[in-house]
């Protein structure tokens, strides 16, 4: 039968299905559901001050362990420990592996915080079958990428799992670093007025991932962006001591950590589409995909947030250091609509930036 | 970037809003039909920067939108089954069935796959051929030559473990329904760029001739956007109609002649139902004869399926120019992208997802504050 378009006032559509009674792969994208998932489940299990900080590490002030009198916080190095784990497909991509990518991310997270990366400790879980070439590949890279980080591999783990139980290589990292005394960098000293900078383009790592993935592959000269940022950091921070908050924009790109800045703390951002460093390949990709530069990920990248007076020294710093050299001041934190994110666009309209609410997915058209 | 930079450039977009200020001189409803637009629309802040007197309302372009929720059970269901493979792209896979979605059949231990081209799928049914690969077709008349491509090739190839759950509507009906709508509101359209690439601008003439509408094809980008609404506040203001060609670039007059040519081989118009407006005469295809056996429908038996309705949700109404995301109760509370109550949150392009994503708590537009004011007075 043929019905006629039927008048607004009746119309209607169904229910949602929210179940969340499994794992789906959005709680793992670093957006709202990696959050709730955090909220509701490990932080209420775990409840310690440490980790409701929710910074990308836990610092630890050693003196209340100890036998030492002080009473300031601050004028004692601080412990960092962190812990992170890497699932990347393919192993093997434009400009890394799995394994750089897995002493990268947990050094980054240590030096986002202001320590010094010291000691990393790998656990490898490895489905059988694997070619011990590919292994002896990653193994390779890793001890590369410890010895440019300055870092140590300590200890360790090996596991092995029944063929079709793995993705070929799991590994998860763990660090500890020093946070030197008198320095603390932590999302509640940010206020309105501080300036955002970026170190450099983003999106680079995502979508070279993409551009290798199974059923996707396209032709590009786009790299992976991975690498230790300890020595930006540790430049930046002898340059501008003041710097209020680091984070590393991994999953969930740019609008994930800008997202959790303006909910912790209660204040807005606002920033300019046209500061956002974007290659032009990256832009591309995007496009053809339907997805957003500001939502993808990054393995070599960072997000400071620091007093408007100190800004240009600490974007010349960036600027002069060779991970930094794309650095821009994407924005800044604002009174203005808290807790919101906004960005104005290329031709002058505002929009919201939201935190992802899952994996990224390619349009219809 | 090339075909890209110069359609973003902010001196040309002033200069277009200015034309557009300059021209106009009373209200007009214009509807953007694809919700690629609504997605560029709200994503550039383009209807902020509008003279109040435009009212930018959203059509029924967004095929994930559209698509009926027994469809998308029958997807779910079709997708459970253990001897099958389900690909679709991946804005189908969030979208809240019945009682499941496909994400969740994938996180319960379901093949479901997200692709990015239906000849992958070609490519997954020829090296499982003891899998029944199946392959969501949904999408307006961009997507389908590309699916009819997939079952030509299915069928030259053999590849008897293809099929496809077929879900695909026709633009110009759904143009049609909104105007013969007792509702309707929309007085000038911006039609589907893309759409066209496909199919020409024939019909959109007698649609445009029919029911006295001016019509400006258009594309995506914010300066084909602003040319769009400039080209057809022009032609309302001087009482005309007729179809303008703003997207020439990737539009010719008569289309692509070899995807038609391809669809009408691996396709029928049929009745479609729409989901929130109902069943609307030849807006779909459904598979020719030639190609019945590649039906999904026929191939698995699927139960009666029960659909639920929700009283709150007015994706409908949204669908149809009729009300704004804001006009929902829900909007933005117990309805977000986490928990969508309809597909127009849940879908990328749906409008009530691009005004979630890209303007909740933001200021209405002006075009909005003063049909607010207007309906206070």
């Amino acid at each position: 039968m043929i019905a006629t378009p039927m008048d607004f006032d009746e119309l209607s559509c169904p229910l949602p299905n929210t179940l969340a009674d499994h794992i789906q792969l959005g709680h793992g994208s670093g957006g709202k559901l990696t959050n709730d998932l955090i909220k509701q489940l490990f932080l209420p299990a775990f409840d310690n001050n440490l980790l409701s900080a929710l910074e990308d590490q836990a610092t630890i002030q050693l003196n209340r362990w100890t036998e030492s009198k002080s009473s300031s916080p601050f004028d004692a190095a601080r412990l960092a420990f962190t812990t992170d784990s890497f699932v990347v497909r393919p192993l093997f991509f434009p400009g890394g592996d799995i394994g750089q990518l897995a002493v990268h991310g947990t050094v980054n997270d240590l030096a986002v915080g202001g320590a010094e990366p010291k000691f990393l400790s790998a656990a490898f879980i490895l489905e059988e079958g694997l070619p011990l070439t590919d292994l002896a590949r990653i193994v390779i890279s890793m001890k590369t990428a410890c010895e440019a980080a300055g870092v140590q591999m300590v200890t360790g783990d090996t596991k092995v799992v029944d063929r079709g139980k793995g993705d070929g290589v799991f590994i998860t990292t763990s660090g500890i670093g020093i946070v030197p005394a008198g320095r603390s960098l932590s999302i509640r000293h940010v206020q309105p007025g501080d300036c955002i900078l970026v170190s450099g383009t983003v999106g680079d790592h995502g979508m070279s991932i993409m551009s290798v993935r199974e059923g996707l592959e396209f032709t590009t000269v786009l790299k992976s962006d991975n690498a230790s940022l300890n020595s930006l950091t540790r430049a930046m921070l002898a340059a501008c001591p003041g710097i209020h908050w680091m984070r590393d924009p991994t999953r969930g790109g740019v609008a994930a950590v800008l997202n959790e800045l303006v909910s912790a703390v209660n204040l807005g951002v606002k920033i300019e589409e046209t500061a956002l460093p974007v290659r032009p390949e990256v832009r591309a990709a995007c496009e053809m995909l339907g997805m957003d530069p500001l939502y993808v990920a990054n393995e070599g990248k960072l997000i400071a947030v620091v007093p408007p007076d100190q800004t240009d020294r600490l974007l010349n710093t960036m600027r002069e250091h060779p991970l930094g050299a794309n650095a821009a001041i994407l924005g800044e934190v604002t009174t203005d609509h808290p807790g919101i994110v906004v960005m104005k666009s290329v031709i002058g309209g505002e929009r919201i930036v939201t935190m992802p609410a899952g994996e990224q997915l390619p349009r219809i058209c | 970037m090339k075909y890209q930079d110069e359609y973003r450039d902010p001196v040309a977009a002033q200069n277009l809003l200015r034309a557009i200020h300059n021209t106009i001189s009373q209200p007009w409803t214009i509807m953007e039909v694809c919700g690629g637009q609504t997605h560029s629309i709200v994503r550039y802040g383009i209807d902020q920067l509008l003279p109040p007197e435009i009212e930018l309302v959203h059509g029924p372009g967004c095929p994930v939108c559209v698509t009926p929720l027994e469809l998308i059970d029958k997807a779910v269901d079709i997708a459970s089954r253990p001897d099958v493979t389900f690909c679709s792209f991946g804005d189908m896979l969030r979208v809240p069935g019945s009682r499941s979605d496909l994400l969740a059949v994938k996180a319960n231990g379901g093949d479901v796959r997200i692709i990015y081209s239906p000849l992958d799928c070609l490519k997954i049914a020829a090296r499982n051929p003891a899998r029944t690969v199946v392959f969501f077709a949904v999408g307006f008349e961009t997507t389908a030559p590309a699916n009819a491509m997939a079952l030509w090739q299915a069928k030259r190839r053999g590849l008897d473990n293809f099929a496809v759950l077929v879900s695909h509507v026709l633009v110009p009906p759904a143009m049609t329904a909104v105007l013969q709508s007792p509702n309707n509101r929309v007085q000038g359209f911006l039609g589907a760029g893309h759409v066209c690439s496909v199919m020409g601008c024939q019909e959109y003439r007698d649609l445009a001739r029919q029911f006295h509408v001016p019509i400006v094809v258009t594309g995506f980008e914010p300066l084909d956007l602003l040319e769009g609404i400039y080209r057809c506040v022009r032609m309302l203001e001087n009482h005309e109609i007729g179809v303008e060609n703003q997207y020439a670039r990737a539009v010719p007059t008569i289309g692509n002649p070899a995807s038609q040519k391809l669809l009408q081989e691996v396709f029928e118009v049929t009745d479609r139902m729409w989901r929130g407006i109902g069943t609307i005469p030849r807006s779909g295809y459904r598979l020719s004869a030639m190609y019945a056996d590649f039906d999904a429908e026929q191939r698995f038996s699927l139960a009666r399926i029960d659909t639920s309705e929700s009283s709150q949700c007015i994706s409908g109404a949204i669908l149809q120019g009729g009300k704004k995301p804001y006009d929902c109760p829900i909007f933005g509370t117990a309805c977000t992208p986490a928990s969508p109550q309809g597909a127009t949150m849940v879908s990328s392009e749906g409008a009530c997802a691009a005004y979630y994503n890209y303007r909740r708590r933001l200021s209405p537009s002006n075009a909005e504050l003063s049909n607010r004011q207007v309906q206070q007075t």
